[in-house]
Protein backbone atom coordinates (compact mmCIF):
# COMPACT_ATOMS: atom_id res chain seq x y z
CA UNK A 1 0.00 0.00 0.00
CA UNK A 2 2.67 2.47 0.82
CA UNK A 3 4.31 1.98 -2.97
CA UNK A 4 0.62 3.41 -4.34
CA UNK A 5 0.68 5.58 -1.71
CA UNK A 6 3.87 7.18 -2.69
CA UNK A 7 2.85 7.06 -6.45
CA UNK A 8 -0.09 8.71 -5.52
CA UNK A 9 1.49 12.02 -3.88
CA UNK A 10 3.83 12.35 -6.24
CA UNK A 11 1.47 12.24 -9.02
CA UNK A 12 -0.66 14.81 -7.05
CA UNK A 13 2.18 16.81 -6.48
CA UNK A 14 3.54 16.91 -10.38
CA UNK A 15 -0.33 17.75 -11.22
CA UNK A 16 -0.77 20.25 -8.66
CA UNK A 17 2.03 22.10 -10.01
CA UNK A 18 0.96 21.88 -13.15
CA UNK A 19 -2.23 22.88 -12.36
CA UNK A 20 -1.17 26.35 -10.57
CA UNK A 21 0.82 27.33 -13.81
CA UNK A 22 -0.69 25.27 -16.54
CA UNK A 23 2.71 25.96 -17.95
CA UNK A 24 3.36 22.84 -19.60
CA UNK A 25 -0.15 21.75 -20.56
CA UNK A 26 -0.43 24.96 -22.78
CA UNK A 27 3.36 25.14 -24.72
CA UNK A 28 3.00 21.19 -25.07
CA UNK A 29 -0.56 21.47 -26.68
CA UNK A 30 0.30 24.05 -28.51
CA UNK A 31 3.18 22.84 -30.07
CA UNK A 32 0.93 19.53 -30.90
CA UNK A 33 -1.18 21.89 -32.90
CA UNK A 34 1.86 23.65 -34.73
CA UNK A 35 3.27 20.01 -35.55
CA UNK A 36 -0.14 19.02 -36.88
CA UNK A 37 -0.73 22.09 -38.63
CA UNK A 38 3.19 21.72 -39.84
CA UNK A 39 1.92 18.18 -41.52
CA UNK A 40 -1.00 19.64 -42.64
CA UNK A 41 0.54 21.95 -44.78
CA UNK A 42 3.24 19.55 -46.00
CA UNK A 43 1.17 16.69 -46.86
CA UNK A 44 -1.86 18.06 -48.33
CA UNK A 45 -2.36 18.41 -51.71
CA UNK A 46 -4.91 20.31 -53.53
CA UNK A 47 -6.94 21.47 -50.54
CA UNK A 48 -7.79 17.18 -49.76
CA UNK A 49 -5.24 15.40 -47.28
CA UNK A 50 -2.91 12.57 -48.33
CA UNK A 51 -5.22 9.57 -47.66
CA UNK A 52 -4.14 7.48 -44.47
CA UNK A 53 -2.44 10.87 -43.16
CA UNK A 54 -3.88 11.11 -39.90
CA UNK A 55 -2.59 8.24 -38.54
CA UNK A 56 0.88 8.71 -38.73
CA UNK A 57 0.43 12.91 -38.28
CA UNK A 58 -1.35 12.00 -35.36
CA UNK A 59 0.95 9.78 -33.71
CA UNK A 60 4.05 11.48 -34.73
CA UNK A 61 2.39 14.76 -32.84
CA UNK A 62 2.10 12.42 -29.79
CA UNK A 63 5.71 11.62 -30.13
CA UNK A 64 6.92 14.98 -30.35
CA UNK A 65 4.64 16.48 -27.72
CA UNK A 66 5.66 13.94 -25.22
CA UNK A 67 9.05 14.50 -26.15
CA UNK A 68 8.97 18.16 -25.18
CA UNK A 69 6.64 17.48 -22.43
CA UNK A 70 9.02 15.04 -20.56
CA UNK A 71 11.85 17.66 -21.52
CA UNK A 72 9.64 20.27 -19.28
CA UNK A 73 8.61 18.50 -16.55
CA UNK A 74 12.44 17.21 -15.95
CA UNK A 75 13.63 20.96 -16.39
CA UNK A 76 11.39 21.97 -13.81
CA UNK A 77 12.73 19.52 -11.34
CA UNK A 78 16.49 19.99 -12.18
CA UNK A 79 15.84 23.87 -11.90
CA UNK A 80 14.24 23.78 -8.26
CA UNK A 81 16.17 20.73 -7.41
CA UNK A 82 13.10 18.91 -6.28
CA UNK A 83 14.82 16.12 -7.66
CA UNK A 84 17.42 15.29 -5.08
CA UNK A 85 14.86 16.05 -2.47
CA UNK A 86 12.84 13.22 -3.86
CA UNK A 87 15.97 10.76 -3.89
CA UNK A 88 16.58 11.82 -0.50
CA UNK A 89 12.87 11.12 0.81
CA UNK A 90 11.90 7.23 2.51
CA UNK A 91 10.04 6.30 -0.32
CA UNK A 92 10.89 3.31 -3.20
CA UNK A 93 12.00 4.58 -6.07
CA UNK A 94 10.37 2.42 -8.18
CA UNK A 95 6.95 4.46 -6.78
CA UNK A 96 8.32 7.71 -7.17
CA UNK A 97 8.73 6.01 -10.76
CA UNK A 98 5.27 5.20 -11.09
CA UNK A 99 4.11 8.68 -9.46
CA UNK A 100 6.11 10.11 -12.20
CA UNK A 101 5.41 8.17 -14.76
CA UNK A 102 1.04 8.72 -14.07
CA UNK A 103 1.95 12.54 -14.14
CA UNK A 104 3.11 12.59 -17.34
CA UNK A 105 0.34 9.98 -18.94
CA UNK A 106 -2.28 13.06 -17.40
CA UNK A 107 -0.41 15.68 -19.04
CA UNK A 108 -0.53 13.72 -21.76
CA UNK A 109 -3.99 12.66 -21.90
CA UNK A 110 -5.18 16.21 -21.53
CA UNK A 111 -2.92 17.33 -24.57
CA UNK A 112 -4.18 13.85 -26.90
CA UNK A 113 -7.64 15.26 -25.51
CA UNK A 114 -7.32 18.66 -27.92
CA UNK A 115 -4.49 16.88 -30.55
CA UNK A 116 -6.94 13.75 -31.46
CA UNK A 117 -10.09 15.80 -32.39
CA UNK A 118 -8.61 18.37 -34.03
CA UNK A 119 -6.57 15.82 -35.98
CA UNK A 120 -9.62 14.10 -37.25
CA UNK A 121 -10.77 17.90 -38.07
CA UNK A 122 -7.88 18.41 -40.29
CA UNK A 123 -7.72 15.54 -41.77
CA UNK A 124 -11.45 14.16 -42.51
CA UNK A 125 -10.31 11.38 -40.24
CA UNK A 126 -13.24 9.32 -38.26
CA UNK A 127 -11.64 8.64 -34.90
CA UNK A 128 -14.44 8.03 -33.45
CA UNK A 129 -15.85 5.48 -35.31
CA UNK A 130 -14.74 2.71 -32.68
CA UNK A 131 -13.99 4.82 -29.78
CA UNK A 132 -13.12 2.00 -27.31
CA UNK A 133 -10.47 0.85 -29.53
CA UNK A 134 -9.10 4.03 -30.33
CA UNK A 135 -8.81 5.05 -26.45
CA UNK A 136 -7.17 1.64 -26.11
CA UNK A 137 -4.76 2.32 -28.70
CA UNK A 138 -4.25 5.96 -27.44
CA UNK A 139 -3.23 4.70 -23.83
CA UNK A 140 -1.21 1.38 -23.95
CA UNK A 141 0.57 3.84 -27.21
CA UNK A 142 1.26 6.83 -24.78
CA UNK A 143 1.57 4.34 -22.07
CA UNK A 144 4.95 2.52 -23.42
CA UNK A 145 6.26 5.95 -24.71
CA UNK A 146 6.16 7.28 -21.53
CA UNK A 147 7.24 4.49 -19.70
CA UNK A 148 10.42 4.64 -21.11
CA UNK A 149 10.65 8.40 -21.21
CA UNK A 150 10.15 9.14 -18.03
CA UNK A 151 12.87 6.56 -17.20
CA UNK A 152 15.40 8.32 -19.66
CA UNK A 153 14.46 12.15 -19.11
CA UNK A 154 14.86 11.19 -14.94
CA UNK A 155 18.05 10.20 -15.95
CA UNK A 156 19.42 12.47 -18.36
CA UNK A 157 18.19 15.56 -15.71
CA UNK A 158 22.09 15.66 -14.28
CA UNK A 159 23.50 14.61 -18.22
CA UNK A 160 25.50 17.23 -20.74
CA UNK A 161 23.42 17.67 -24.10
CA UNK A 162 20.32 16.09 -22.16
CA UNK A 163 17.81 18.33 -24.72
CA UNK A 164 19.18 16.45 -27.93
CA UNK A 165 20.22 13.64 -26.34
CA UNK A 166 16.49 12.62 -24.68
CA UNK A 167 15.09 12.27 -28.74
CA UNK A 168 18.24 10.58 -29.81
CA UNK A 169 17.86 7.79 -26.55
CA UNK A 170 14.01 7.73 -26.90
CA UNK A 171 12.96 7.28 -30.59
CA UNK A 172 15.06 3.92 -31.14
CA UNK A 173 13.53 2.18 -28.44
CA UNK A 174 9.87 3.88 -28.57
CA UNK A 175 9.81 3.60 -32.44
CA UNK A 176 8.09 -0.08 -32.19
CA UNK A 177 5.63 1.77 -30.07
CA UNK A 178 4.61 4.53 -33.09
CA UNK A 179 4.20 1.94 -35.72
CA UNK A 180 2.33 -0.28 -33.53
CA UNK A 181 0.07 2.54 -32.56
CA UNK A 182 -0.12 4.24 -36.40
CA UNK A 183 -0.88 0.58 -37.84
CA UNK A 184 -3.60 0.13 -35.56
CA UNK A 185 -5.03 3.99 -35.91
CA UNK A 186 -4.67 3.49 -39.34
CA UNK A 187 -7.09 -0.17 -38.92
CA UNK A 188 -9.37 1.92 -37.14
CA UNK A 189 -9.81 4.43 -40.04
CA UNK A 190 -10.42 2.44 -42.94
CA UNK A 191 -13.95 2.80 -44.36
CA UNK A 192 -14.94 -0.42 -42.61
CA UNK A 193 -13.12 -0.27 -39.56
CA UNK A 194 -10.84 -3.26 -39.27
CA UNK A 195 -10.98 -4.47 -35.31
CA UNK A 196 -9.63 -7.71 -35.78
CA UNK A 197 -6.60 -5.68 -36.63
CA UNK A 198 -6.89 -2.99 -34.30
CA UNK A 199 -6.82 -5.69 -31.61
CA UNK A 200 -3.78 -7.52 -32.74
CA UNK A 201 -1.80 -3.48 -33.05
CA UNK A 202 -3.32 -3.60 -28.66
CA UNK A 203 -2.06 -6.35 -28.00
CA UNK A 204 1.68 -5.83 -29.18
CA UNK A 205 1.33 -2.66 -27.30
CA UNK A 206 0.60 -4.30 -24.56
CA UNK A 207 3.20 -6.70 -24.50
CA UNK A 208 5.20 -3.33 -25.01
CA UNK A 209 3.89 -1.56 -22.34
CA UNK A 210 4.62 -4.51 -19.77
CA UNK A 211 8.16 -4.95 -21.01
CA UNK A 212 9.38 -1.12 -20.94
CA UNK A 213 7.55 -0.78 -17.56
CA UNK A 214 9.08 -4.13 -15.92
CA UNK A 215 12.68 -2.60 -17.49
CA UNK A 216 12.18 0.70 -16.19
CA UNK A 217 11.10 -0.24 -12.77
CA UNK A 218 14.04 -2.70 -12.34
CA UNK A 219 16.36 -0.16 -13.82
CA UNK A 220 15.07 3.37 -11.68
CA UNK A 221 17.19 2.67 -9.10
CA UNK A 222 20.33 2.05 -9.71
CA UNK A 223 20.13 5.10 -12.47
CA UNK A 224 19.05 7.61 -9.98
CA UNK A 225 21.53 6.42 -7.17
CA UNK A 226 25.35 8.49 -7.63
CA UNK B 1 47.91 -9.97 -23.09
CA UNK B 2 46.73 -13.46 -23.11
CA UNK B 3 49.14 -16.26 -24.51
CA UNK B 4 45.96 -17.46 -26.82
CA UNK B 5 45.46 -13.83 -28.28
CA UNK B 6 48.30 -14.38 -31.18
CA UNK B 7 47.56 -18.17 -31.82
CA UNK B 8 43.21 -17.34 -32.10
CA UNK B 9 44.41 -14.44 -34.24
CA UNK B 10 45.76 -16.65 -36.36
CA UNK B 11 43.29 -18.88 -36.65
CA UNK B 12 40.78 -16.65 -37.11
CA UNK B 13 43.18 -14.86 -39.94
CA UNK B 14 43.18 -18.32 -41.71
CA UNK B 15 39.67 -19.37 -41.52
CA UNK B 16 39.01 -16.13 -43.62
CA UNK B 17 41.30 -16.93 -45.66
CA UNK B 18 40.35 -20.29 -46.29
CA UNK B 19 36.98 -19.38 -46.49
CA UNK B 20 35.90 -17.90 -50.13
CA UNK B 21 37.45 -21.43 -51.60
CA UNK B 22 34.41 -23.13 -49.45
CA UNK B 23 32.07 -20.83 -50.35
CA UNK B 24 32.98 -20.99 -54.28
CA UNK B 25 32.90 -25.05 -53.43
CA UNK B 26 29.19 -24.15 -52.07
CA UNK B 27 26.56 -25.07 -54.46
CA UNK B 28 24.22 -22.90 -56.00
CA UNK B 29 20.81 -21.88 -54.79
CA UNK B 30 18.00 -22.48 -56.94
CA UNK B 31 16.59 -18.99 -57.37
CA UNK B 32 19.54 -16.58 -56.74
CA UNK B 33 22.65 -18.59 -57.94
CA UNK B 34 25.55 -16.38 -57.25
CA UNK B 35 23.69 -13.48 -55.56
CA UNK B 36 22.88 -15.88 -52.38
CA UNK B 37 26.70 -16.41 -51.58
CA UNK B 38 26.59 -12.78 -49.53
CA UNK B 39 24.63 -15.29 -47.23
CA UNK B 40 27.98 -16.52 -45.88
CA UNK B 41 28.61 -13.01 -44.63
CA UNK B 42 25.23 -11.44 -43.85
CA UNK B 43 23.97 -14.40 -41.64
CA UNK B 44 27.23 -14.42 -39.46
CA UNK B 45 27.58 -11.39 -39.13
CA UNK B 46 23.73 -11.26 -37.95
CA UNK B 47 24.69 -13.39 -35.24
CA UNK B 48 27.67 -11.97 -34.13
CA UNK B 49 25.29 -8.53 -34.37
CA UNK B 50 22.69 -10.79 -31.86
CA UNK B 51 25.80 -12.13 -29.50
CA UNK B 52 27.40 -8.97 -29.15
CA UNK B 53 24.35 -6.93 -28.32
CA UNK B 54 23.73 -9.34 -25.54
CA UNK B 55 27.20 -9.43 -23.92
CA UNK B 56 26.69 -5.64 -24.14
CA UNK B 57 23.37 -5.80 -22.02
CA UNK B 58 24.40 -8.45 -19.81
CA UNK B 59 27.76 -6.64 -19.21
CA UNK B 60 25.67 -3.86 -18.63
CA UNK B 61 23.24 -5.08 -16.12
CA UNK B 62 26.69 -6.18 -14.00
CA UNK B 63 27.86 -2.76 -14.24
CA UNK B 64 24.26 -1.20 -12.88
CA UNK B 65 23.73 -3.63 -9.95
CA UNK B 66 27.36 -4.53 -8.89
CA UNK B 67 29.28 -1.54 -10.26
CA UNK B 68 32.29 -3.39 -11.44
CA UNK B 69 34.53 -1.00 -13.86
CA UNK B 70 35.44 -4.42 -15.89
CA UNK B 71 31.87 -4.69 -16.71
CA UNK B 72 31.91 -1.20 -17.85
CA UNK B 73 35.08 -1.40 -20.32
CA UNK B 74 33.53 -5.23 -22.04
CA UNK B 75 29.91 -3.35 -22.03
CA UNK B 76 31.85 -0.52 -24.31
CA UNK B 77 33.17 -3.05 -26.20
CA UNK B 78 30.36 -5.09 -27.10
CA UNK B 79 28.58 -1.95 -28.41
CA UNK B 80 30.97 -0.74 -30.75
CA UNK B 81 31.04 -4.19 -31.86
CA UNK B 82 27.80 -4.42 -32.62
CA UNK B 83 27.21 -1.42 -34.23
CA UNK B 84 30.70 -2.37 -36.55
CA UNK B 85 29.15 -5.89 -37.05
CA UNK B 86 25.69 -4.11 -37.32
CA UNK B 87 26.50 -2.46 -40.06
CA UNK B 88 28.02 -5.10 -42.19
CA UNK B 89 24.75 -6.86 -41.44
CA UNK B 90 22.83 -3.53 -43.00
CA UNK B 91 25.46 -3.09 -46.10
CA UNK B 92 25.36 -6.80 -47.41
CA UNK B 93 21.50 -7.18 -46.90
CA UNK B 94 20.37 -4.17 -49.44
CA UNK B 95 23.55 -5.47 -52.19
CA UNK B 96 21.62 -8.89 -51.85
CA UNK B 97 18.16 -7.57 -51.53
CA UNK B 98 18.68 -5.28 -54.81
CA UNK B 99 19.34 -8.51 -56.85
CA UNK B 100 17.23 -11.01 -55.18
CA UNK B 101 14.25 -8.71 -54.26
CA UNK B 102 14.50 -5.66 -56.70
CA UNK B 103 14.41 -3.47 -54.03
CA UNK B 104 16.96 -1.80 -52.12
CA UNK B 105 15.40 -1.47 -48.74
CA UNK B 106 11.56 -2.53 -47.36
CA UNK B 107 9.91 -1.49 -44.50
CA UNK B 108 9.14 -4.50 -43.68
CA UNK B 109 9.30 -6.07 -39.65
CA UNK B 110 12.54 -8.12 -39.92
CA UNK B 111 14.81 -4.97 -41.63
CA UNK B 112 12.65 -1.95 -39.66
CA UNK B 113 13.46 -4.18 -36.55
CA UNK B 114 17.09 -4.72 -37.09
CA UNK B 115 17.56 -0.94 -38.32
CA UNK B 116 16.39 0.07 -34.80
CA UNK B 117 18.45 -2.16 -33.26
CA UNK B 118 21.57 -0.91 -34.77
CA UNK B 119 20.34 2.63 -33.74
CA UNK B 120 19.31 1.97 -30.54
CA UNK B 121 23.50 0.69 -29.95
CA UNK B 122 24.61 3.78 -32.49
CA UNK B 123 22.86 6.22 -29.98
CA UNK B 124 24.74 3.93 -26.99
CA UNK B 125 27.59 5.45 -28.44
CA UNK B 126 26.43 8.81 -28.26
CA UNK B 127 25.76 9.06 -25.37
CA UNK B 128 28.87 7.46 -24.09
CA UNK B 129 30.77 10.11 -25.85
CA UNK B 130 28.71 13.41 -25.26
CA UNK B 131 26.34 12.43 -22.11
CA UNK B 132 29.19 13.89 -20.11
CA UNK B 133 29.51 12.58 -16.08
CA UNK B 134 27.37 9.51 -15.20
CA UNK B 135 26.90 8.89 -18.85
CA UNK B 136 28.47 5.23 -18.25
CA UNK B 137 25.11 4.53 -16.32
CA UNK B 138 22.77 5.94 -18.77
CA UNK B 139 24.23 4.16 -21.47
CA UNK B 140 24.12 0.84 -19.31
CA UNK B 141 20.36 2.07 -19.35
CA UNK B 142 20.07 1.85 -23.17
CA UNK B 143 22.03 -1.06 -23.58
CA UNK B 144 19.81 -2.93 -21.17
CA UNK B 145 16.63 -2.10 -23.34
CA UNK B 146 18.76 -3.04 -26.93
CA UNK B 147 19.26 -6.29 -25.74
CA UNK B 148 15.64 -6.65 -24.69
CA UNK B 149 15.30 -5.71 -28.48
CA UNK B 150 17.32 -8.66 -30.23
CA UNK B 151 14.47 -11.49 -29.28
CA UNK B 152 12.19 -9.54 -31.07
CA UNK B 153 14.07 -8.65 -33.99
CA UNK B 154 14.86 -13.12 -33.98
CA UNK B 155 11.22 -13.61 -33.98
CA UNK B 156 9.78 -10.73 -36.04
CA UNK B 157 10.12 -13.05 -39.56
CA UNK B 158 8.37 -16.04 -37.93
CA UNK B 159 5.39 -13.37 -36.40
CA UNK B 160 4.78 -11.31 -39.26
CA UNK B 161 4.67 -11.65 -43.07
CA UNK B 162 8.16 -10.21 -44.40
CA UNK B 163 10.26 -10.15 -47.53
CA UNK B 164 13.10 -11.28 -45.51
CA UNK B 165 13.84 -15.19 -45.29
CA UNK B 166 12.83 -16.67 -42.24
CA UNK B 167 14.55 -18.44 -39.69
CA UNK B 168 13.95 -22.46 -41.25
CA UNK B 169 16.43 -21.22 -43.59
CA UNK B 170 19.46 -22.30 -41.73
CA UNK B 171 18.45 -25.47 -40.21
CA UNK B 172 17.33 -26.72 -43.47
CA UNK B 173 20.16 -25.56 -45.33
CA UNK B 174 21.13 -27.94 -48.53
CA UNK B 175 24.00 -30.39 -47.28
CA UNK B 176 26.70 -28.90 -49.22
CA UNK B 177 25.83 -25.40 -48.43
CA UNK B 178 26.19 -26.28 -44.22
CA UNK B 179 30.29 -27.22 -44.24
CA UNK B 180 30.59 -23.31 -45.23
CA UNK B 181 28.15 -21.69 -43.69
CA UNK B 182 29.22 -23.19 -40.26
CA UNK B 183 32.91 -22.32 -41.16
CA UNK B 184 31.98 -18.95 -41.55
CA UNK B 185 29.98 -18.51 -38.84
CA UNK B 186 33.02 -20.39 -36.39
CA UNK B 187 35.45 -17.96 -38.54
CA UNK B 188 32.84 -15.15 -37.45
CA UNK B 189 32.65 -15.70 -34.00
CA UNK B 190 36.79 -15.94 -33.70
CA UNK B 191 36.85 -12.43 -35.35
CA UNK B 192 34.86 -11.52 -32.67
CA UNK B 193 36.43 -12.74 -29.60
CA UNK B 194 39.93 -11.62 -30.94
CA UNK B 195 38.05 -7.71 -31.68
CA UNK B 196 36.57 -7.94 -28.25
CA UNK B 197 39.73 -8.86 -26.32
CA UNK B 198 41.54 -6.26 -28.48
CA UNK B 199 38.94 -3.57 -27.36
CA UNK B 200 38.86 -4.42 -23.79
CA UNK B 201 42.25 -4.65 -23.48
CA UNK B 202 42.17 -0.89 -24.68
CA UNK B 203 39.47 -0.03 -22.86
CA UNK B 204 41.89 -1.26 -19.58
CA UNK B 205 44.63 0.40 -20.37
CA UNK B 206 42.84 4.12 -21.45
CA UNK B 207 41.73 3.77 -18.06
CA UNK B 208 44.82 3.01 -16.51
CA UNK B 209 46.48 6.43 -18.47
CA UNK B 210 43.47 8.41 -17.21
CA UNK B 211 44.02 7.08 -13.68
CA UNK B 212 47.33 7.97 -13.77
CA UNK B 213 46.67 11.44 -15.12
CA UNK B 214 44.66 11.95 -12.12
CA UNK B 215 47.10 10.82 -9.75
CA UNK B 216 49.46 13.29 -11.25
CA UNK B 217 47.49 16.24 -11.29
CA UNK B 218 46.65 15.44 -7.81
CA UNK B 219 50.51 15.80 -6.85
Amino acid sequence: MMFLRVAWLVMRKDLTVEVRSREVLYTTAFFAVSCVLVFAFALVREGRPLEDAAAGILWIAIAFAGTLALGRTFERERHAETLRALMLAPASRPAIYVGKLLGILALLAAVEVVLVPLVGLLFHAAFLSRPVLMIALLVTGTGGFAAVGTLFAAMLVRARSRDVLLPVLLYPITIPVIIAGVRGTAALLQPVPDAEVARMWIALLAFFDIVFVTLSLWTFEPLMTE
Amino acid sequence: MRKSFVPVLVVAAAMFACAPVLIVGAPYEATMGLVQKIFYFHVPSAMVMFLSAFVCGIASAFYLFGRKAASDRLATAAGELTVVFGLIVLVTGPLWARKAWGVWWQWDARLTSALLLWMIFVAYLLVRKYGGPGSDKLAAAMALFGMANVPFVYVSVNIWRTIHPKTTVVPSLAPGMRGPFWFSVAAFLLLYAVMLASRVRLERQRAAVEELYLEAEEE
